[in-house]
Parts: C-alpha cells; sequence; structure tokens
C-alpha cells in the first residue's frame, strides 16, 4: 500500500502526470473573480471565503478522473486485483495520493490567493484549518465517484454529475466554518461536522469503491 | 498441489461463454489452450484468477495462487523498467533480483523509462512482474504477442525454469510454446447461446 502511495506520487511528479492542473485552474478562478465581482473590496471580502473553497473543490473536481482510469487502461488494476493487496488498501493508497497531488498544493497556495480576493489576514489560519480538514473527504468521495464510472467512455461528465453532490456538504460547512470566523461566531460546530464527514467517508468509501471496481472490472 | 477445473461455467458480461470446462495441470506441466478468436480462452483466464465470477463449477486452488498478466502490460510509461518491476516486487512482498532482468534480457534497459521501450520490450517487461510473483501458477494470456524469435526463446525459458521448479502454467496462445506439451482446445467447451433473452436484457447486449 505504502509502495502504491509512493509510486503514484512519483508518477504525479514526473512530466504529465498533471501535478499542477488544480493549482494552476485555483489560481484561474480566484484571479478572474475580482475581474467579474469588480474592485469593490468590501465585496470580495465577503465572498472570498466562498471562492476560496469553490475553486478548491473544482480544481480538486478536475483530475478526479485520472484517479483509477489509467491504471485500468494499462492493465494495471487487473494486476492490482489478483495481487495480494486487498481492493479496499487501493482505494486508500488512490484516495490518499490524489489528496497530496492535487488538493494540498491548494491549500498551500490558498493563503496567497486568499490576498487577491482581499479576505482578512485574521481569517487565514481558519480558511487553511477547514481546507486541511475537509478536503480529505473531496479525494475520498471523488475516488468513489471514479470506482463508479470505471471503464465508461467520457466517463468524466457522469463522474462530475455524481459527485458534485455529494460534495455540498463539505463545501457547506466548510465555506460556514470561514464565514462564522469572519463574524466572529464559534467555529467548533462546524469544523467538527467538516471533520466527521471526511472521517466517515475515509471509513465508509473505500469498502463502496472497492466494489464498484470489481464489479467494473467483469 | 494441483490446478484442478471440473464443470466450471464462464461467463462474458452475463452471457455464458464456455460451459463444462473441465481440466487439470499437475506441478512441471504448462497447459497451452487454444481455439479461434472469441472462444473465450481469456474468458477462462479471468474467471480463473479471480477477476470474473464462475456460473457455477469448482476450481481447485485459490484465486491468490494465480499470477496473471493479460494483454495489457501493466507497465507505468512515467516509471523506468526498475522502478515499475521494485514496485511490483513491492507489493508481491517479494525481492527483486537481477536474475528476473537479465532471464528477460531487460537489464540493458534497466534505467530506461518504460515510454521509450518497443512493443516487445514491454511485452518482456510485462512478463518480468509474474516472475516476481512467486506465485505457483501462471495464467498468461497471448504472452508471445510482439515478441520476437529470440524473445520467445527467453519466455520458453522462463516458463521451463519456473515449471522445473514445480510450478504451473495456463497459457492462452496461437503460437506454438516449446513447454507446453499439452493443449487444450477451448471449443469443445462453448457454451450454448441463451434460448431465450428477455427483452430488458436484450436492451444491454
Amino acid at each position: 500500500m505504502k509502495a502504491l502511495l509512493l509510486r503514484d506520487l512519483q508518477i504525479a511528479l514526473r512530466a504529465g502526470g498533471g501535478f499542477g492542473h488544480g493549482v494552476a485552474f485555483f489560481l484561474i478562478v480566484c484571479t478572474l473573480v475580482p475581474f467579474g465581482v469588480g474592485p469593490d473590496t468590501a465585496v470580495l471580502g465577503r465572498i472570498a471565503p466562498g471562492i476560496l473553497w469553490l475553486g478548491a473543490l473544482l480544481a480538486c473536481l478536475l483530475s478526479l478522473d485520472r484517479v483509477f482510469s489509467r491504471d485500468f487502461d494499462d492493465g494495471t488494476l487487473d494486476a492490482l486485483v489478483t495481487a495480494p493487496l486487498p481492493m479496499e488498501a487501493v482505494v486508500l493508497a488512490k484516495a490518499g495520493a490524489h489528496w497530496i497531488t492535487s488538493a494540498l498544493p491548494l491549500v498551500v497556495v490558498a493563503p496567497v490567493l486568499g490576498v487577491l480576493l482581499n479576505l482578512a489576514p485574521a481569517t487565514l489560519p481558519i480558511v487553511i484549518l477547514s481546507l486541511l480538514i475537509g478536503t480529505p473527504a473531496l479525494s475520498m468521495i471523488g475516488a468513489f465517484g471514479a470506482a463508479l464510472t470505471l471503464g465508461h467512455r467520457r466517463g468524466g461528465l457522469l463522474l462530475s454529475l455524481l459527485v458534485l453532490p455529494l460534495y455540498v456538504p463539505t463545501l457547506i460547512f466548510g465555506a460556514v466554518a470561514v464565514a462564522r470566523f469572519g463574524s466572529s461566531a464559534s467555529v467548533t460546530t462546524p469544523i467538527l461536522l467538516l471533520a466527521g464527514l471526511t472521517l466517515a467517508c475515509w471509513a465508509i468509501l473505500p469498502f463502496a469503491a472497492a466494489a464498484a471496481i470489481r464489479v467494473n472490472l467483469r | 498441489m494441483t490446478l484442478r477445473v471440473s464443470a466450471l461455467n464462464c461467463m462474458r458480461g452475463d452471457l455464458p461463454v464456455l460451459s463444462d470446462v473441465t481440466f487439470g495441470v499437475t506441478p512441471g506441466q504448462a497447459l497451452a489452450l487454444t481455439g479461434p478468436n472469441g472462444v473465450g480462452k481469456t474468458t477462462l483466464l479471468r474467471t480463473l484468477v479471480g477477476l470474473q465470477p464462475s456460473d457455477g463449477g469448482s476450481i481447485s486452488l485459490a484465486a491468490d495462487q494465480f499470477a496473471y498478466c493479460g494483454h495489457a502490460n501493466a507497465v507505468k510509461s512515467a516509471l523506468t523498467v526498475h522502478e515499475n518491476l521494485s514496485f511490483w516486487a513491492a507489493v508481491y512482498g517479494t525481492e527483486l533480483r537481477d536474475s528476473v532482468l537479465v532471464s528477460l534480457n531487460l537489464a540493458s534497459l534497466r534505467d530506461r523509462l518504460a515510454a521509450h521501450l518497443s512493443s516487445g520490450q514491454l511485452r518482456r517487461l510485462g512478463l518480468a512482474r509474474i516472475a516476481l510473483s512467486a506465485r505457483p501458477v501462471w495464467a498468461l494470456d497471448e504472452p508471445t504477442v510482439g515478441l520476437d524469435d529470440a524473445s520467445r526463446g527467453l519466455l520458453d525459458a522462463m516458463i521451463g525454469d519456473h515449471l522445473a521448479k514445480g510450478g504451473m502454467a495456463v497459457i492462452a496462445t496461437h503460437a506454438e510454446i516449446a513447454v507446453a506439451a499439452d493443449v487444450l482446445d477451448v471449443s469443445r467447451f462453448q457454451a450454448e447461446p441463451p434460448r431465450r433473452m428477455s427483452e430488458f436484457d436484450e436492451a444491454f447486449v
């Protein structure tokens, strides 16, 4: 399982691995929003948490169809299913690799892009915290969606449609946590709910995703 | 330990492809599966290794006794030959010895990216994974595709070595495999087409 995680990171970092795609997309969203909304800093500051969360979520979505499809195409998935590694562990490693290569860079650049959106500096820690706690759920839900749509031609659209509604709770609690912090309200509840969502996803979805992969390989 | 398959029914999708497949393989024996295209050789191999469910029948060995190499090579083009193999060695919990690379003439390609290999070289790399698996039964699907005569010789030697150690092999092939003395024509097990198909199923066929 560790070998699989390391291999996926290695592939992502090599040329054509798609390591920078998500960050580039996140950058585009956060740069263009001020142009679209207008230069009113008060408005920008108010919507900044939502935009950051939305941008991160869409950037995550961008790389989801690659989670299993490449391994499916080149026969690696067949070999992994017949290998001594349980499929659930494969899903965990794959979702983990997706989080490290696609979501973690977003968490790192979010403070910088927050400046573009006139995000109050005091709210930066809570933005980072909420993204750190919330994005693993996005990766695992995404891996589940990718497992469900495995082997379907042009499965990307179906994947987005399947996954987006499942992303809504994470988005709501993430953005609410940041917004409540901005208005000096307690953030404990949304952060705890966010953490609960993430933990539940990582506990339950590997089994569902593994079952979906086994069915789709037939 | 012998491989004994009895009255196995294989399906592709929900359609029966082969029925009543019965054969046995003893240690040191390699069995070649032959038959025209589409008869179900791949389906039979995938059923043996547990990638597809069977519809009745029995296989004496569990799926984790098989090492399966399908049409695709399970090779990552962004990694080198050595990185590809050491990954599989880690997955199978075995050690990557240089002898595996040498036996398939991959030693000189050790640090080359798989993206820069020819299709025959990729096939050899794919087959090297099987040698790493340390499993008693090799299930190989068209292993000679893309291989030149010299490489086929290497493959023969590799399988022969596995058999000499008491291993078994089931090989779907159209080519001659010198070490596989026993040949099973899969077309004799061809399943009857289903007599009646409901309209609901028909929409998906």
